[in-house]
């Protein structure tokens, strides 16, 4: 008798409150309602029209973010970039590390309706390591033993050796069978018209105006609240600029100019929502390590000291970076913050030159030795103003210790086939995107020093070689880590580069967009769960 | 007549075929290759890869024997496929640009020879009065104006200050789902700033020159004549001194037809409009072989075909041209 009436009390006082729930979203309505609702459309601005929306034939980025909607791999990386699935269910990966199984999951539909099975998986992995197929990707999985589909929910490859960054190489776009078998890859609809199996469908490319894509309400996640996605091409800066504020962009990337200075009004904070956090990138200053005048390691540690990173981040992103130790980014699992620093001291830079032999002996404010004044020249490309004001203000540091520096800006196709290419150059200010797996093998192995190969300064370190094989071989994350940090020691004290700064992403959204999350991973993570408030939605169709 | 026609396009296949060579040639020695965008500085390719794709495009053949099968395939009017990542034909590519950059080149001229025509005539006929000072400045003024400058200011006051002009494409989002006039409007309403900011330059390049062309044809003996026989200033200027002060604009005009298919990269860009200007420059940068032939070929043949209009039509507008 008293359980029943704790019973209707409490259904009173949930009856009550969720009554109450309704008075307040009732007397508070439209705009101020937290509920996700379907609808309204994002406008996204692209610097370049996309190329080619079948994954295996596209390398640019304005595709590369189309087909990351349309599409879906087997796994992914979630927003603390750590692995989930994605079309697989789940995996096992065998105690050797060689055989990775992929369940996939059931009833998921291309947008055409086809069933999805691992025949799709399969056959996307014969299409890149088609010799015919002229793809970008084809290297990670020429590594392949053997893959097979023993059943239409299953995929399994096995490896010769282990290899750490196979699992995420499984993160690459499933095409779809039906529509591409026995097609010439390159001739196929697709590439303009693309089937994927992923959150959003595409609706219409318009060439160099715009692309469109429409929520797919079969989604295997549920259909993604925001029902159309458009991305405008508009290749300058600038313009982009003006439609954001003219209300023509929902979105775009902004410069840290346009970022500290052009957006700090009360209007502009009013309507857009601005975001900032570390890009998955560097920029470096890279030596030619054949070149005599770089051969001592004395002179790269004193040219780490001469220059003043914070000022460059200073002057270059207007403080909108950081100081960058190494090649990865600061805050993931295999970035080691303690490694050897360079504070800024042109005294300790002139003491350790004086060590390896250059000292002003002419007193033509230059330093010498064996006569030879400490003279180089820094390359880097057109079109990238950060490089070339990084560039410019470097020849003002070393020119007060007495090294004279010039500056060289190429064209890139040039600037890559003159004079990194073939190691024909002294001294370099590239930048690197850091990808999610810290392997480094192709950049710092001491095989990857011949022409056209990334190891283009040339560097070569017995231990660091040991370390990277290892590192590429192992699946266990904290072995990795330990490789990963002691090759970051070694990189700090040896300074084949330089590393300058890590920018910042500087996202802005327009502030009717909801549910957004800073992560990690950045906040396009969730995409599928942005939404518009009712009473703020712009466009009804 | 019509053998001096047929001699002239004789004459125009051995030129088209030193032109096309010589470009092929030269193109081909700038360094770099249309496989590099994918494959350089690229962590996950290797130089077995990097070969196989040069070989996918036959760039692993000497250089004559690709000119060969690029000619072979030109005189079948078959540009070939584009080198980019989209492997679409090159005519095609082309030809979706065509329209929206002729239209706004065309847009631009007739602007230009409505506004500068008068503005010429007026400014020689009063020659040094205010008004001809006036057009001085402005001339001065339109020469030293760079046209992504005044097309930023113009995008910052007509369309973000005062919102009345949209700033940037050739359509307004939800274009498709006006009638068939608003889309005409919602068009013609994009181009006014491209059309304005690229006729304004040559506005002033041109009334200058129509004012100078016109000052020299009023000085002329038969303009004497012409008042001595006691007709009137009307009558004189726009009658007899402007047809002879016009003849130049045809050589202009002729000279303009490849100019027609020529968008202005950094117009394009501003503006985002997706014209040739910038489909040439990606072309280019991206050592896209087809696509920048395809557009030489195309531009040579233009200029060619221009010069020759322009000389029939000086022929038949000036009898002391058609009778020498």
């Amino acid at each position: 008798m008293r359980f029943c009436m704790v019973l209707i009390l409490m259904l009173v006082l949930l009856g009550g409150c969720r009554k109450s729930e309704e008075n307040s979203s009732a007397a508070a309505p439209g705009p101020e309602s937290l509920e996700p609702v379907k609808g309204d459309t994002l406008l996204m601005g692209s610097i370049g029209d996309a190329s080619n929306l079948l994954p295996v034939l596209a390398s640019d980025a304005s595709s590369s973010d189309i087909n990351g909607l349309v599409y879906n791999g087997l796994v992914r990386y979630d927003k603390e970039l750590k692995f989930e699935g994605e079309l697989a269910e789940s995996w096992e990966i065998s105690e050797d590390n060689l055989t990775f199984t992929f369940h996939l999951r059931k009833g998921v539909k291309w947008h055409d309706g086809a069933p999805f099975t691992s025949a799709d998986v399969l056959f996307t992995y014969e299409l890149l390591i088609d010799p015919k197929t002229p793809t970008a990707y084809a290297e990670r999985y020429l590594q392949v033993a053997s893959a097979e589909a023993p059943d239409p929910y299953t995929f399994v490859v096995r490896y010769e050796k282990p290899l750490a960054s196979a699992l995420i190489s499984w993160g690459f776009a499933v095409h779809p069978r039906h529509l591409l078998e026995g097609v010439e890859i390159t001739q196929s609809p697709l590439s303009r018209s693309p089937v994927g199996t992923g959150p959003y469908r595409f609706a219409q490319w318009l060439p160099g105006e715009k692309v469109v894509l429409e929520s797919n309400p079969d989604y295997f996640e549920g259909e993604p609240n925001l029902r159309r996605i458009v991305y405008r091409i508009i290749p300058d800066e600038s313009t982009m600029f003006l439609e954001l504020k003219a209300g023509g962009l929902d979105y775009m990337g902004l410069s840290p100019l346009q970022f500290d200075r052009m957006s700090d009004s009360e209007s502009f904070r009013k309507k857009f929502n601005k975001y900032r956090y570390p890009a998955f990138a560097y920029t470096y200053l890279g030596y030619n390590l054949r070149n005599p005048l770089f051969e001592d390691r004395r002179v790269r540690q004193a040219l780490g000291h001469a220059i003043d990173k914070q000022e460059l981040i200073e002057g270059v992103l207007l403080g909108l970076g950081q100081e960058a130790t190494g090649p990865y980014k600061p805050g993931t699992w295999s970035h080691n913050p303690d490694v050897k620093r360079y504070a800024f001291d042109p005294v300790k830079a002139k003491a350790l030159l004086a060590e390896a032999g250059w000292v002003d002996t002419d007193d033509d404010g230059l330093l010498d030795k064996d006569g030879r004044p400490f003279a180089f020249t820094i390359v880097t490309n057109q079109g990238n103003d950060q490089r070339i004001k990084t560039g410019e203000i470097i020849q003002i540091r070393l020119k007060d210790i007495g090294i004279e520096v010039k500056l060289r800006v190429i064209e890139w196709a040039s600037f890559l086939k003159e004079f990194i290419n073939p190691g024909n150059f002294e001294a370099t200010i590239l930048g690197w995107t850091v990808p999610i797996d810290p392997d480094g093998y192709n950049v710092w192995h001491s095989s990857k020093t011949g022409p056209g190969e990334l190891n283009f300064v040339g560097f070569a370190n017995a231990e660091v070689d040991e370390l990277l094989e290892k590192g590429r071989r192992s699946l266990d994350l904290e072995q990795r880590r330990a490789y990963y940090y002691r090759f970051q020691e070694i990189l700090a004290e040896e300074q084949p580069y330089n590393f300058l700064y890590v920018p910042e992403t500087l996202p802005v959204v327009s502030s009717r967009f909801r549910g957004i999350e800073v992560a990690p991973a950045g906040i396009m993570h969730n995409l599928i769960d942005w939404y518009v408030p009712l009473g703020l939605q712009k466009y009804a169709r | 007549m019509l053998r001096f026609l047929i001699r002239r396009l004789l004459m125009m296949i051995p030129l088209m075929l030193g032109i096309t060579l010589i470009s092929f040639v030269v193109i081909h020695l700038a360094p770099g290759e249309p496989t590099d965008m994918q494959t350089q500085l690229n962590p996950e390719t290797g130089v077995e890869l990097r070969e196989r794709l040069r070989a996918q495009y036959d760039l692993d053949k000497p250089l004559l024997v690709q000119y060969g099968s690029w000619l072979g395939r030109l005189v079948q009017l078959d540009f070939g496929k584009s080198f980019s990542q989209d492997h679409r034909p090159v005519g095609e590519k082309v030809l979706e640009r065509l329209p929206i950059t002729i239209g706004i080149n065309l847009l631009s001229i007739a602007v230009i020879l409505l506004v500068s025509v008068p503005i010429g005539i007026l400014s020689a006929t009063k020659q040094n009065s205010g008004f001809d000072r006036l057009t001085t400045v402005f001339v001065f003024i339109g020469f030293a104006t760079p046209s992504f400058w005044l097309a930023l200011l113009l995008m910052d006051v007509l369309g973000v200050r005062l919102g009345v002009l949209p700033i940037s494409g050739i359509k307004s989002m939800g274009h498709e789902y006006l009638g068939p006039l608003e889309q005409w409007l919602d068009t013609l309403r994009h181009l006014i700033l491209p059309v304005f900011v690229s006729a304004f330059g040559g506005v002033a390049g041109f009334s200058r020159y129509m004012r100078s062309n016109m000052l020299e044809v009023v000085r002329q003996d038969y303009i004497l004549t012409a008042r001595a026989k006691g007709l009137g200033e009307r009558a004189v200027i726009y009658r007899h001194a402007l047809r002879n002060a016009l003849l130049p604009v045809i050589t202009i005009l002729g000279l303009s037809v490849p100019g027609l298919i020529g968008g202005s990269v950094i117009f394009e860009t501003i503006f985002a409009i997706p014209g040739m200007g910038k489909l040439f420059y990606d072309g280019v940068m991206m050592r896209d072989y087809p696509l920048i032939m395809g557009i030489l070929v195309i531009g040579a043949f233009l200029t060619l075909v221009g010069n020759l209009l322009a000389d029939l039509g000086y022929a038949l507008a000036d009898p002391r041209i058609r009778n020498a």
